[in-house]
Order: structure tokens, then sequence, then C-alpha cells
């Protein structure tokens, strides 16, 4: 399986080890020429959200990403990832959300950023994973679902509400798998 | 290893590939968050005119670094002075992302830093080789940056220090394994933390480079040397057009390799900090706390 790292910022060396321990050919997306390769999968890593979607646009690959997405592509995603692709975002009021064009916009969830407050409130815990047992969480300045389409399939949870989920062609992550393998 | 030190090293894991700003006002923090920057740092003075001004540089007022965390939604990090834990336990209280053990302010102790395994909250430190690193890392920082000479825009020093911090990696590495406890007495480094470079090829924290990054292909440069990001300090509030060469840095540090894209984010940045050698200073800044 071939697999492209969105790797303009944040953990995609860790994303690509995920992968790569999971037997997959993987590649970085840095640039437009680098969706010329085939890809099975894409794979969207933590970092900053606007950081990545700032870049995304200031390089041209937030079009062609969005329309794959559309069309159909396996899309991996993760903490900043999860935040790229949510439909909303819960404004908080303190500050400027509208820039709702530096998201995909895709995935039928709102979500709300820094959920559980800056680095002090970072936390590992342990849970159940798609039926998977004792699976380690590590949530870093961690958002949260608050609302979700019920097509989705909720594939863990955290006091109760989603963690992880997947809708059609997407499985999305508020905590980072990848730092756990 | 601690939970806490786990999550810390993480959250800077995060921000590799990412370019940190020093900012002085909540209207820089949020051009810095527009322009690409994965953090900023929050401080009164920016290191070229703490450098102006002279006397003794402390802690920023709590007051003015919330205002900057109200303004942005990215992590924001702070300076204290090496070996000022009340200072740091201050930064702790308000909640700060990362705390920078800094020598671009007056060090508090001239001999210790502080035991930073002590706090929740993560430590960023300067170092200018490989023993200096590992150092830090013991006494609990979780993230590591070159020290290079802040406030003069001359990168000379970031790379001495880049550079011979990721040489004595590649010695460590090739060593025998029961040579590394001499190694270790050399460097005057943890044993564990040089087995670790030896096994890993790496230090076990993330490694950025600071000091003098003043344009893309300066930050180009840092992450051709292996930088895993930059920090950018006196560099973008001193230039002419601080929002648009905040934006080429951020690009340049993504796609390093390409130097046709780094020769197009290069033009027309307007003018970038004047600068001073940093052999015509007189407060070495890079010696304090070893």
């Amino acid at each position: 399986m071939k697999v492209g790292v969105l790797a303009v910022q944040g953990a995609f060396a860790e994303m690509e080890t995920y992968w790569r321990k999971k037997g997959a050919d993987v590649f970085e997306i840095r640039q437009l020429d680098d969706l010329e390769r085939n890809m099975d999968q894409l794979a969207l890593p933590g970092g900053e959200s606007t950081v990545q979607g700032k870049l995304l646009k200031d390089l041209g690959l937030f079009n062609p990403i969005k329309a794959r997405i559309v069309d159909g592509l396996p899309v991996f995603a993760t903490c900043a990832g999860l935040i790229l692709l949510a439909e909303k975002i819960e404004d908080d009021g303190s500050r400027d959300e509208t820039r709702p064009s530096q998201w995909f916009g895709v995935l039928p969830v709102t979500v709300r950023r820094n959920a559980y407050g800056r680095q002090l409130g970072s936390f590992r815990t342990v849970g159940t994973f798609d039926g998977k047992t004792d699976v380690p969480m590590t949530f870093i300045r961690a958002p949260a679902i608050t609302k979700v389409s019920p097509e989705a399939k909720v594939l863990s949870t955290f006091n109760g509400e989603p963690t992880a989920i997947r809708w059609r062609n997407i499985t999305a992550f508020t905590w980072h798998p990848e730092l756990n393998t | 290893m601690d939970n806490r030190q786990e999550l810390n090293r993480n959250l800077a894991q995060m921000l590799k590939g990412g370019v940190i700003m020093d900012v002085t006002t909540p209207e820089q923090a949020k051009i810095a968050e527009a322009a690409g920057a994965c953090a900023v740092m929050a401080l009164e003075r920016i290191p070229a005119d703490i450098r102006a001004a002279g006397g003794v540089s402390r802690m920023s007022d709590p007051a003015m670094i919330k205002g900057i965390q109200a303004a942005v939604s990215i992590p924001v990090m702070a300076k204290c002075r090496i070996g000022h834990i009340a200072e740091a336990r201050i930064l702790e209280a308000i909640e700060i992302d990362y705390i920078d053990e800094s020598e671009v302010l007056s060090p508090a102790d001239d001999v210790r830093h502080i035991d930073k395994t002590k706090f929740a909250v993560p430590f960023v430190c300067g170092a200018r080789d490989l023993g200096e690193a590992l150092r830090r890392i013991g006494e609990g920082a979780t993230m590591i940056r070159t020290k290079g000479e802040p406030g003069t825009g001359d990168v000379v020093q970031a790379v001495r220090h880049m550079r011979k911090m990721q040489s004595e990696i590649r010695h460590i590495v090739s060593l025998r394994e029961d040579e590394l406890y001499e190694a270790a007495k050399e460097l005057a480094a943890p044993l564990d933390l040089v087995k670790y470079v030896h096994e890993n090829g790496k230090l076990p924290v993330v490694n950025f480079a600071a000091g003098g990054v003043a344009t893309p292909a300066d930050a180009a440069l840092m992450m051709e040397l292996g930088a895993e990001g930059v920090f950018v300090g006196s560099g973008i509030f001193k230039s002419g057009d601080p929002a648009k060469r905040a934006a080429a840095i951020v690009q340049a540090v993504t796609n390093w390799q390409d130097s046709k894209l780094l020769a197009k984010l290069s033009e027309n940045l307007g003018p970038a900090m004047v600068g001073i050698n940093a052999d015509e200073i007189e407060t070495i800044m890079e010696e304090r706390g070893k």
C-alpha cells in the first residue's frame, strides 16, 4: 500500500514510521509534484492546524487534496489533521475563527480546539479503540469532537465524548496513535 | 520515563518543521499566527532591543504574556532567567505552553540550571554542543535549540553550534559500546543519554535552530544542517515587512530543499534587520550557562 503523508509541518516523521511499521510504502507530500504519485491512502499528521492550513494554501496543495478526499481517497487524520477535515470549528468567542477556507471542511463533525486546555492539560490514557482494549492514547493540546453526524461510527471515546470516528473514507482521531507505536 | 516528560517531548514533536517567532504584543502575535508560526515566544523586548538597552533583563510581565495567550490559538512560550526557579513557577502558574530557560535574559544563577524534572510544564534550553544538550535533557529539558548569538542577525554561531552537535552525534554513533563511558566523561553528560545517542543517532528530544536567523535562506541553511525547525527572534519584527518575511521563512522551512522556491521566497522581502556581526559585540550571551 502506498501512503502519502502530508509533510508541510508537524509530526509527519512519526506518522511515516507508523505506516512503515504497518508495511506501507510511504512518501511525503510537500509540493504539488508529490501528488502525481500513486496514493492508496492519505495521512494527515498532528502539528498546528493554522500552520498546515496556511501552507496547504500557499503551496497550492489545498484544492487538489480536497478534490481527492471528496473523490473517496482513504484518509487517516490525527489531531491537527482532524481539525483540517472538520466541517465546523466551535467558536470560543475570544478568537477570530472566520477562516473556514483554510480547512477542508469535508467531515461532518464539529470540533473544539485546545479542548482540554493548554499544554498542562495534555494527558495519556488507555482505552478501547475499534473493539481493541488497552490501547494507549496520547492527547497533546488536543481538540474535542463536540458534535458528530449519526452516519459516523465512533471508534473510541473519553468521558463519553467521541475521540476517534470513521465516516465513509475518513478515519480521524483527536489523539495520536502515531506516538505510541 | 515520567509520563509528564513524555507528553512534553510530544508537544515539541508537534512543533517540528515549524517556525517559532518572538512577539512583544498581541498584534504581533496575530501577525505571526496568520503568517504560519507554529508557536510564539512572548517577551517584552526582542533580543536586539535587550542587547541595545543593556542592564538586567528579566522575565516578562505576566499580564503581557496573558494578553498574547488570549490573542492566538497556537502554543505560547515565554522566557525565564537561567536558574530562576521562581520565575519558572510563575510562568507555570499562568499555564504557559513552554518555558525557555534562556541565556538571552540575565542569568539568575551563574552555575546551575533549574531542575526541570520538578515541573509539569515543559522547558526548552539552548546548547552549543552535544554535552551541553545532554546536560539540559538530564535536567529535564524536553526540547533543545542552538544558542546562536541572539539579537545580532548573524547566523554564524547557530551554524557553529548545530554543526558541532551533529558532528559529535556522528562521533558517538561510531564508537564501540565500551567506549561510551569515557565519552560520557568527556562530554560531562549522563551516560544513559550518551547511550541513547549511540543507539539512535539523534537527541532524545526535538532540536531546533535559534540565534541570528534573519532570512528564508538562513532558515533553509539551518534545516540543511539538521535542525528540526527554527526560532526567529529579532529577524522578523526588526525587518521592513514582518508579515511577508515571516510567511517566507515558514515556507522555506517546509521546502528547504527546493532552491527554485527559495529564490522566489527571497524576492522583494524589503530590508532585513540591519544586524551586527557577532564578533563586534561586547555581551556574549551564548557563554551564559554551560
